[in-house]
């Protein structure tokens, strides 16, 4: 690796200097991007940090927002490999900094015009393609200032097209890995899915140190599915206990295109979610998945929101959380029906097992229909354990907590029970067990 | 010879401790035995089983119960189940989202040494050979626990899951309850095929049905939380022909 001017930068914090730095060693990529990057942190350093009246921001710990002293990597060490591993099409690894490990995409799929690239190398190759659909639908759910910053930091992240007619089956998969105390991350994925295309794409976020490294990381994806495509996104995060997360999730759903998107959240000291889908042609079904392991005294963040602006849409939402110790989940959860989007079906549901009394749940659901010919629904349920199921467990000589984690498991195969493929629900459930394991 | 002693015992609901439902009960079980308890609905049978196995519902007042020389009063359920005891519910719970197979791998697995990993392709032979005695399709392994399944299907399930732990001792609750004559066959047979020295058996029974199938060495007849008579099968059959008014009277003429 060449020295960088990064690694004489300050680390004090993420300030002028750093982005500058960051910006100079950039000069290759396209003039647009650089502008939009600027862009983005002047838009960073004017927005102030989320309030205690910011309706978007409800029940959030504010205090636990604190960008300083965080700095960008300045290497990329081999990290570990975190998931089980699953049949795959191509697989791109990222350590800190940069994209390390690339897999060869199968020949025939490269000859059909399929592309997937660490996102700065599409910028230069593909740039006008990258610019037509990079933040084409930026979600509006409260964190503008963090999706700023990454859009001017971000050096890491996956694009991946696939062009009209092409389904692959198995998935490419991304890996995200951090590894320093102190360190930040901005990954930004980009999928784009033509016409009848379709694709899986599964990133994983992990710290690839000591669960004590502080960490924060701001994530974004724009998930693009054309008219009929099928897109299945799965974001996996198990970031090291002392990190700060916010990962923003952006669909877009033409007609007759299906997206499932599923985040799974297992680590992080404080983990914001937002996820907007957006049904733009008629016929368009959104699925939005999630499940979170909370324990210690963690806070997960989710906000959410199913916009239907075509008629005959359709949006089904589950995230389902397993709450143990003093953790803290938020779910906030709104559906728009804009006035043309007549025989709209949308359903919304949060799920929260409760598994200590002393861990704190929040649901705020709401709908707002413009339309009047619509089924729309929300729901949000709170429960323990089954104490007769947990009997039954334990009198078959399962201890206590094997019992529990059989019974949160099966709290959420409801959720990994959406997904086609098999070996990758198997990979998601061995990820998860490993949470246990601690 | 191991034994399960059950001595003096009282148990009520943990909700109200000062109403016993049973009420000084005592019975000793050894390896290779089938007693049958027999008696009308409401006198106690089921709360017995499930004190013993630990229900956190019910509260123990006073008697003990002893597995191998050892009060089990202080242990856990699921140290209970280790220790050899199983219960054959009468309503087994469904679990929605468990596996047969992970379900039955994870209660192996919680017999085996710390530290110590399952031998997967054994453990599916064996649990294919038992389901095959059973009569139980080996795509069942991969339906979640009890959902959706028919009574019959329940029960055999349970006999499948007594036939892999291999306990010391069963309580079988109402095991042939919402069982038609096919299922009940396929029940006892599985039963009979685990029967020897090395298993004892309580059966809780109403009716005398199911010991045509699975005949008992001891017959005891249960009535307001006590057992109130003991005898062999023949016993049953008498119960059979007489019904539970004939224990009744017995009882008022003795007490008399």
């Amino acid at each position: 690796m060449s020295a960088s001017p990064l690694s004489n930068a300050p680390a004090e914090g993420l300030d002028s200097a750093r982005f500058a730095a960051h910006l100079s060693q950039r000069t290759t990529l396209p003039s647009w991007w650089l502008d939009a990057k600027k862009a983005a942190w002047n838009q960073f350093s004017a927005l102030p940090l989320p309030s205690r009246t910011d309706e978007t921001w409800r029940f959030s710990d504010l205090k636990g927002l604190d960008l300083t002293g965080f700095k960008l990597p300045e290497d990329a060490p081999q990290p570990h490999p975190k998931h089980a591993a699953f049949p795959q099409t191509a697989e791109l690894v990222f350590s800190n900094r940069e994209a390390i490990t690339r897999s060869t995409m199968p020949a025939d799929l490269a000859a059909r015009g399929v592309i997937f690239a660490p996102l700065e190398e599409a910028l230069r190759e593909q740039g006008d393609l990258v610019r037509s659909y990079f933040q084409k639908h930026p979600a509006n759910l409260g964190s503008e200032k963090f999706v700023a910053l990454n859009t001017a930091l971000t050096a890491t992240g996956a694009f991946l097209y696939v062009p009209a007619d092409v389904e692959i089956a198995l998935p490419f998969v991304v890996q995200h890995t951090l590894t320093g105390q102190n360190l930040a991350a901005f990954p930004h994925t980009l999928v784009v899915l033509g016409p009848r295309a379709k694709a899986t794409l599964v990133e994983f976020f992990v710290s690839g140190g000591p669960a004590s490294e502080r960490q924060l990381v701001a994530g974004v994806n724009d998930l693009h599915a054309a008219e009929g495509a099928q897109l299945t996104y799965v974001g996996a995060q198990h970031w090291s206990r002392e990190t700060l997360a916010f990962q923003v999730n952006s669909i877009a759903a033409e007609r007759d295109a299906r997206v499932l998107s599923l985040n799974l959240h297992l680590g992080g000291r404080q983990a914001r979610h937002e996820s907007h889908s957006r049904l733009l042609g008629p016929g368009a079904h959104s699925e939005m998945l999630a499940l979170t392991v909370a324990d210690g005294d963690r806070e997960f963040d989710q906000r959410t929101l199913q916009t239907h602006v075509a008629p005959n849409t359709t949006s089904n939402l589950l995230y389902k959380n397993a709450l143990l110790e003093t953790a803290k989940t938020i779910f906030s959860g709104l559906i728009i029906v804009e006035p043309d989007a007549q025989k709209t079906d949308a359903y919304q549901k949060n799920r929260n097992l409760m598994l200590s009394d002393d861990a704190e749940a929040h649901s705020l659901p709401g709908l707002e229909i413009q339309a009047n010919d619509v089924k729309c629904s929300h729901g949000s349920t709170s429960a323990r354990i089954d104490a007769e199921q947990e009997f039954y467990l334990q009198a078959r000589g399962i201890a206590p907590a094997a019992a529990r984690r059989l019974l949160v498991t099966a709290f959420f195969e409801e959720v990994l029970n959406k997904l086609e493929n098999e070996d990758l629900h198997a990979a998601l459930t061995a990820l998860i067990a490993t949470r246990f394991q601690a | 010879m191991p034994s399960l002693e059950i001595r003096d015992l009282f148990v009520a609901l943990a909700a109200t401790p000062d109403k016993p439902i049973v009420k000084g009960l005592n019975l000793t079980i050894r390896t290779g035995e089938v007693h049958a308890i027999m008696g009308p609905n409401g006198t106690g049978k089921s709360t017995l089983s499930k004190a013993i196995a630990g229900h956190p519902d019910y509260v123990i007042t006073s008697g003990d119960v002893i597995l191998d020389g050892k009060s089990i009063l202080e242990m856990e359920p699921d140290e209970r189940a280790r220790a050899g005891l199983f219960l054959a519910f009468q309503y087994p719970s469904e679990i929605p989202g468990v596996s047969i197979a992970n379900f039955l791998r994870a209660a192996v697995q919680a017999r085996l040494a710390e530290g110590e990993e399952l031998d997967a392709t054994a453990y599916y032979k064996r649990l294919y050979s038992k389901m095959d005695m059973l009569k139980i399709d080996r795509k069942f392994t991969s339906r979640s626990v009890n959902e959706g399944f028919s009574g019959g299907e329940k029960k055999r399930c349970e006999i499948l899951q007594m036939a892999m732990l291999e306990p010391t001792f069963a309580l079988m609750d109402e095991t042939d309850s919402g069982l038609d004559i096919d299922a009940l066959r396929i029940v006892a047979e599985g039963v009979e095929a685990m029967r020897g020295d090395k298993l004892g058996v309580l059966l809780i029974t109403h009716y005398q049905r199911l010991l045509d199938y699975i005949v008992p060495d001891f017959v005891h007849v249960m009535y307001d939380g006590r057992i109130v008579k003991s005898g062999d099968k023949t016993l049953a059959l008498e119960l059979e022909a007489k019904g539970y008014d004939w224990v009744k009277q017995e009882l008022a003429a003795t007490t008399a």
